[in-house]
C-alpha cells in the first residue's frame, strides 16, 4: 500500500439500515460524522467542492423522525450520499468545475437527485470534477484536481474523480456521477470503488449540466455491486422531462443482483486485451475471467474489429455535440459575464475566453470544427455513420454472449501531471470505454484486483441495452473473489 | 437509402482556419494560444482520419439512441401548459437584469 492513504470502506446499504430501525444510529449523527471526516480530509483531497449541509441536515431529521415513530424507512434513509458538480440542486452552487459557472444557484432539482432524496438519501455536497465532465483524470478542473484516497500523489480518473474518491475514502456511502465516455467507470476503477454506466435512456438527464446529449448519462457509485443496483433501482425510470427516458420497467435491480450469475455466457474481445494493456491490469482481468469460468459460466473469446475506429469516431461525435450544448454559456442569464464589453459580440466572447478552460476551448474548437461548413459530411457525419457500425456490432454480438468483460482502462491510475502534455494521448485513455458509450448499452465497473505497487484494477462488464442486471449478476461473481 | 459522400482528406488546419472557427464559436485567442491549438487540432484531425478506412456509403448515420432498441421513449408528452421556473428566481441568477428582462451591452447605435 502507497504510504499514504485515505482508503476507508463504508458500511453496506443493508447495516445502515439495519443500525437505523434498531435505533443504533441516527441520521443526524451519521451526517454529523460524515462531515467531520469530510473536514478533515477534504484540504488534502480536494473531493467537495461545496457542502450541502442545512438540506442534509433537514433530510436527516427527517428521517430520525420517522425511525423514531417505528414506521417503515424509505429504501436509502439517512444514507449520505455525493452528487457530482455538474448535476444541479436547488439553492446549491452547481459549478460543472468551471469558472463559467462560479456562484451559480439552480434554481431546480435534477431528477435523480431528487428521486435519491425522496428515497430518504441524505446528499451531503456536490463533488470536483473536470470541467464540464471533459477529462479522464480530475486535472480540468477549474477548482484544482482531486486526489485518488489510495495515494495522493496520484489523480483519481475522471470526470467524476470526485464521486469516485469520496466512496473510496468513505466521505459518503455512495455517489452520483455522469459517463459520456467513460468517466463513471474509469475514476471506479482507478478508486477501486463499483461504478455504473446505465443504458442510455434508464435514467433522467434533467437537470444534468449537458456535454454531450446523445452519450451523456447519470449513474451511481458505490463500495460494492449490490449497492450500487440499489442507487440505479432508485434513480432509473421514465421522466416526463426528459423526452429520451425510457418508459421500461424498472427491476428490483439489488434482488436481480442476487441470481448468481451460473450459466450466463462471457465473452473476452481478443480487441481489448492488446498493445498498450499494461501487463499487470491484463493479469488481474484474465484472473476476474477465470474467476467467472469457475463460478459456473461459459466463456468465449470474441472479436469486436471495429473497436479501434471507437476514440476517433467518440471524440468527432462528443465536441460537435458540446459545441452546442456549451453555446448557452454566453454571459447573459446566468454565470460569469467578462466585464466592460463594449459590444455584445464583444461580451460573449470574453466571458467564454476567460470562463472556460484550456480543454473545455479545444473541445469547442474541435467540434465547432467538425460542424462547419465544408467539413461537416467529412467527420460529423461519418463519425455518425460509424458509430451505427460500433453499435451492430455490438448488438450482433449480444445474440452469441449475455456479458461482454474488458478491462476499463489500459492501466492503473497515473501520477498528477504525468499525461496532461498530450491531449491526444488523453483521448487514448478512454478506448476501452468509450465503445460502449457510442453504442448505447450499460455496463459495470467493478474491481478485479491490485498492482504489486496497491493500485486498484477494474473490471468492465457490458451488457445489452436494459441488461443491467445481467451486468450486476457477473459484477458480483467477480467482486466474490476479488482477487 | 444511400448515403454516398464524397470523402476527402481535408488540408492541414491553418492560422486562418483557427480564427474562423474562433469566431464562428464565439471564443478569443491570445497569439500564444493560436499555435497550440493548430498543432493539437493537427493531431486530433490526423488522428480521427482513420475513419475513411471504413466504407460507409450505405450506412445511415446513427442520431438518436431510442432507434437502435425500437423502443418509443421519443414519444413527446401532451401539448399543455404547466407551471414555468418563477422569474425573480431565474433573474437573480442573471449577471445583469432589471428584474423584467436580461441586460446586455447595447447591440443598436442610434
Amino acid at each position: 500500500m502507497p504510504a499514504e492513504s485515505y482508503v476507508e470502506q463504508p458500511k453496506t446499504l443493508a447495516d445502515l439500515r439495519a443500525d437505523l430501525a434498531a435505533g443504533r444510529t441516527r441520521a443526524a449523527d451519521l451526517a454529523a460524522g460524515y462531515y467531520d471526516r469530510i473536514e478533515k480530509l477534504n484540504p488534502r483531497l480536494n473531493v467537495f467542492l461545496s457542502l450541502t449541509k442545512e438540506r442534509a441536515y433537514e433530510q436527516a431529521l427527517r428521517i430520525d423522525a420517522v425511525a423514531a415513530k417505528g414506521d417503515p424507512l424509505p429504501p436509502l434513509a439517512g444514507v449520505p450520499v455525493a452528487i457530482k458538480d455538474v448535476l444541479v440542486m436547488q439553492g446549491a452552487p452547481s459549478t460543472a468545475g468551471s469558472k463559467i459557472l462560479q456562484g451559480y444557484q439552480p434554481p431546480y432539482d435534477c431528477t435523480a437527485v431528487a428521486r435519491l432524496e425522496a428515497a430518504g438519501a441524505v446528499l451531503v455536497g456536490k463533488t470536483n470534477c473536470d470541467e464540464f465532465a471533459m477529462g479522464s483524470s480530475n486535472e480540468n478542473s477549474a477548482y484544482g484536481p482531486v486526489r485518488n484516497p489510495i495515494d495522493p500523489k496520484r489523480v483519481p480518473g475522471g470526470s467524476s474523480g470526485g464521486s469516485a474518491a469520496a466512496v473510496a475514502a468513505n466521505l459518503a456511502v455512495a455517489a452520483l456521477g455522469t459517463d459520456t465516455g467513460g468517466s463513471i467507470r474509469q475514476p471506479a476503477s482507478f478508486c477501486g470503488v463499483v461504478g455504473v454506466l446505465p443504458t442510455y435512456g434508464r435514467v433522467s438527464r434533467y437537470g444534468l449540466i449537458a456535454f454531450a446529449s446523445s452519450l451523456d448519462r447519470i449513474g451511481p457509485l458505490a463500495a460494492n455491486v449490490r449497492d450500487a443496483a440499489a442507487m440505479l433501482g432508485v434513480i432509473a425510470g421514465h421522466d416526463p422531462r426528459d423526452a429520451t427516458s425510457s418508459p421500461a420497467p424498472v427491476p428490483d435491480y439489488a434482488l436481480e443482483s442476487d441470481q448468481p450469475a451460473a450459466g450466463l455466457r462471457i465473452g473476452v474481445p481478443s480487441e481489448y486485451f492488446g498493445e498498450g494493456l499494461d501487463l499487470e491490469v491484463r493479469a488481474s482481468v484474465e484472473k476476474g475471467v477465470a474467476a467467472l469460468e469457475a463460478a459456473g459460466c461459459t466463456v468465449k473469446r470474441i472479436s469486436l474489429p471495429h473497436t479501434k475506429y471507437a476514440v476517433p469516431t467518440y471524440y468527432l461525435v462528443a465536441t460537435a455535440e458540446a459545441s452546442a450544448n456549451l453555446a448557452r454559456f454566453d454571459g447573459v442569464r446566468y454565470g460569469y459575464r467578462s466585464p466592460d464589453s463594449a459590444t455584445l459580440s464583444d461580451m460573449y466572447s470574453h466571458s467564454r475566453d476567460e470562463g472556460f478552460g484550456a480543454e473545455v476551448k479545444r473541445r469547442i474548437f474541435l467540434g465547432t470544427y467538425a460542424l462547419s461548413a465544408g467539413y461537416y459530411d467529412a467527420y460529423y457525419l461519418k463519425a455518425q455513420q460509424v458509430r451505427r457500425l460500433l453499435a451492430e456490432e455490438f448488438l450482433r454480438a449480444f445474440a452469441e454472449v449475455d456479458a461482454i468483460v474488458t478491462p476499463v482502462s489500459p492501466f492503473p491510475a497515473f501520477k498528477l501531471g504525468e499525461k496532461t502534455g498530450d491531449p491526444l494521448a488523453m483521448y487514448l485513455a478512454d478506448i476501452y470505454t468509450v465503445t460502449a458509450s457510442l453504442a448505447g448499452i450499460c455496463g459495470v465497473s467493478v474491481p478485479c484486483g491490485v498492482t504489486h505497487a496497491g493500485l486498484p484494477v477494474g473490471m468492465q462488464v457490458l451488457a445489452r441495452p436494459m441488461g443491467e442486471s445481467t451486468a450486476f449478476r457477473v459484477a458480483r461473481a467477480v467482486e466474490a473473489v476479488e482477487v | 437509402m444511400s448515403f454516398e459522400i464524397g470523402i476527402f482528406m481535408p488540408a492541414k488546419v491553418t492560422v486562418e482556419d483557427v480564427e474562423r472557427v474562433a469566431e464562428l464559436a464565439h471564443l478569443e485567442l491570445s497569439p500564444d494560444e493560436t499555435g497550440p491549438m493548430l498543432r493539437d487540432l493537427n493531431a486530433i484531425l490526423d488522428y480521427v482520419a482513420e475513419l475513411n478506412e471504413l466504407d460507409t456509403s450505405n450506412v445511415a448515420p446513427l442520431a438518436q439512441m431510442s432507434e437502435l432498441s425500437g423502443e418509443l421513449s421519443g414519444a413527446l408528452r401532451a401539448d399543455q401548459e404547466g407551471p414555468s421556473l418563477d422569474r425573480a428566481v431565474v433573474m437573480r441568477q442573471a449577471p445583469e437584469s432589471d428584474g423584467a428582462f436580461f441586460k446586455v451591452p447595447k447591440v443598436i447605435e442610434r
